[in-house]
């Protein structure tokens, strides 16, 4: 059989082979693009969760907050997640603001939420000075402005805003706590003035209100200075009563960190302080390895059984194809270019499958970015190029190759003289 | 110089009893170029594994098999693939065309394996054995007589030097059969093969000038027979 022949010859057959068993070839292929699919959408969401998480789009260097957990800190004030550790004295903010390792000092005070959306009080240079990524801030939505520190007005995320239909103008009372109950609503009334532009980052989910507003709200008592404080309308609230959630830090370089890192966190008592936040989520990650581990094996489990459904599909029906063989090698095909034809059928199989796989994939992951990004407003990649989308295929093809070993060995031991016509 | 060349070929089946029969035992037989034969048998006489053997299908348990000056029985079994591909052309009983593909795909499928590719040729015999018009008509999609068609055409689409036909009317009724067999001979003629055609039908035979009847050739059949009248008569005779 000459080369290029040779080639067109077991292409031809194999093609027909699944053209004839169309029905067995679809549901093998459809067991493998789930395989495959569930493989790639299993690596790719671990890698892009981990890069999300870890990757430093929150744009602080470090945040400090109570004196606990490092990581509850930075998932309540980078990820608007879990609660609050607790409140550290305004006096904290203002004598870190000040530090020449800091370059960037904003304050947060939380607790407050607006149909499950939370309500960070906040200081106006959030949306001036504050960079969430190199070179970009906050912008508002046409129409709409960033609001004025000391009044009732609010800044909405864009995902808050779609989600709760706030558009500029609108007015809306924030409810204690994070949990939506309708017994906790503030009587305090905000005003919407701007919408901010999607940054495809927590940041969507929130509604930014000043932090005076916090303060002031009704029912809210102020402790930094030991003391039960509560806000009169009119008067102004002293330095020493007042309270924030966390401070959120750019640093001047990594040396600051470090050195902040001695002080707050080794040897003061005071406070957290959770530095690198990339580090910090890491950390978590590391922790969940083992989590990590299971879904790689049932993944590769799931390629393993998707071999194991070209070898049954195919092995089936080569008693049915003895014939056909028998055929082929009275014609002249030799018996390597029978094993190489079931070869080559698995391959193509499991080929079909991987591309059916990227669908499969597309299909989970775009479904895992709108779960991600509602629950946390983090955006995962989707469509970015991972390692495991041109590996996973390669892998599925080379197995289903070594699955279809076993039935084109059987293939190659078909006995000519024994499946032609009948001995006469 | 011959084009195929049978000495002292034997061939024995062991059955499922431990019992060992020869079916073949020829001592000569010879074909020349483009010469046409055709060998009478009855059912069970061996027709079958005997043109096995000249192809290279099975391998004898002993003697030669020579096909244009190459020796069949020395070859591996790839050897005797290529050497097959390359001289021979069969034609089944029955057809044995593939399912899947259309008449022309049929007939190209066979010159993979040989010559290579002429698909130009392919149509082209296909068109001389009437089929032009079912190029791309699947097997089942045609009558007998025209599967029976197609199967001459792909047997011919190598220029094999020797056309090995096993009861290729015997599946048809008596006017397709002389249709069919008039082909053969025809078409082996214009390309020059020489034909051996096995059959029991005395039809088909009266077509041939040349008739070898396997039983004069066949020592296996002989000794049967000897065997099966010894067994009647009450002698005990042991076969051959």
């Amino acid at each position: 059989m000459a080369g290029s022949d040779g080639i067109k010859g077991i292409s031809m057959i194999v093609r027909r082979s699944m053209r004839q068993y169309a029905l067995s070839t679809l549901i093998t292929a459809l067991s493998i693009a789930l395989g495959s699919g569930l493989v790639m959408a299993v690596f790719a969401i671990r890698t892009q969760a981990y890069r999300a998480f870890t990757g430093g789009e929150a744009g602080f260097d470090a945040v400090l907050g109570a004196r606990g957990s490092q990581l509850q800190l930075v998932l309540n004030a980078v990820f608007h997640l879990e609660t609050s550790p607790g409140n550290i004295p305004w006096t904290m903010y203002e004598q870190l603001r000040r530090d020449p390792r800091v370059t960037l000092a904003i304050p947060y005070a939380v607790g407050d939420s607006y149909r499950g959306f939370r309500i960070v009080g906040t200081t106006s240079n959030i949306f001036t000075e504050f960079e969430y990524s190199q070179g970009r801030k906050f912008q508002v939505e046409p129409g709409g402005r960033f609001f004025a520190d000391g009044t009732r007005e609010a800044v909405i995320g864009s995902f808050a805003a779609q989600a709760n239909g706030l558009r500029v103008g609108a007015t809306f009372n924030p409810y204690h706590g994070l949990i939506h109950d309708e017994r906790q609503r503030h009587k305090d009334q905000y005003t919407v003035v701007g919408v901010l532009a999607p940054m495809n980052s927590p940041s969507d989910r929130v509604i930014w209100i000043p932090i005076d507003g916090v303060y002031r709200m009704s029912g809210h008592v102020l402790r930094g200075s030991g003391e039960l404080f509560r806000p009169q309308e009119g008067e102004a609230i002293p330095e020493e009563s007042k309270e924030v959630s966390a401070v959120m830090l750019k640093l001047r370089d990594p040396q600051s960190g470090f050195q902040l890192d001695q002080t707050i966190n080794k040897q003061g008592k005071a406070a957290t302080l959770a530095w690198p936040v990339g580090r910090v989520m890491a950390e978590l990650f590391d922790k969940l390895g083992w989590m990590n581990r299971i879904l790689e094996l049932v993944a590769w489990l799931v390629i393993v059984v998707a071999a194991g459904s070209i070898l049954a599909s195919i092995y089936n029906t080569i008693n049915e194809r003895r014939r056909e063989f028998a055929i082929l090698r009275a014609l002249g095909a030799r018996r390597a270019t029978v094993f190489a034809v079931i070869v080559t059928e698995s391959a193509a199989i499991a080929l079909l499958g991987s591309l059916g796989g990227y669908v499969v994939y597309a299909g989970i992951l775009i479904a895992t970015k709108a779960v991600v990004k509602a629950q946390t407003g983090v955006v995962l990649a989707v469509w970015q190029m991972e390692t495991m989308l041109w590996l996973t295929p390669l892998v599925m093809i080379a197995v289903g190759m070594l699955a279809g070993l076993i039935p084109a060995y059987k293939a190659y031991r078909t006995n000519v003289a024994e499946h032609l016509a009948p001995i006469s | 110089m011959s084009i195929l060349k049978i000495q002292n070929l034997r061939k024995a089946y062991v059955a499922p009893d431990g019992a060992r029969s020869v079916v073949i035992d020829v001592l000569q037989f010879s074909l020349a170029p483009g010469e046409q034969a055709a060998m009478e048998g009855a059912s069970g006489s061996g027709k079958t594994t005997l043109l096995h053997l000249i192809a290279g299908i099975l391998l004898p348990d002993a003697g030669r098999v020579v096909i244009a000056g190459e020796e069949m029985t020395a070859m591996g079994e790839a050897g005797r693939d290529r050497l097959r591909a390359r001289t021979i052309g069969y034609v089944f009983q029955t057809f044995n065309l593939l399912q899947g593909y259309t008449a022309l795909e049929n007939v190209v499928l066979g010159q993979m394996f040989g010559q290579g590719v002429e698909e130009e040729r392919a149509r082209g015999l296909l068109a001389r054995v009437g089929m032009g018009d079912r190029l791309n008509y699947r097997p089942r999609q045609l009558s007998v007589g025209q599967q029976q068609r197609v199967a001459v055409a792909r047997a011919l689409a190598n220029r094999p030097k020797l056309v090995l036909a096993d009861e290729p009317t015997g599946n048809l009724d008596r006017g397709r059969a002389r249709e069919a067999l008039s082909l053969i001979r025809e078409i082996c003629r214009e390309c020059g093969a020489a034909l051996l055609l096995v059959t029991h039908d005395p039809e088909a035979l009266s077509q041939f000038d040349q008739v070898v009847r396997l039983a004069d050739i066949n020592h296996a059949v002989v000794a049967e027979a000897e065997a099966r009248e010894g067994r009647l008569g009450g002698e005990a005779h042991g076969g051959r």
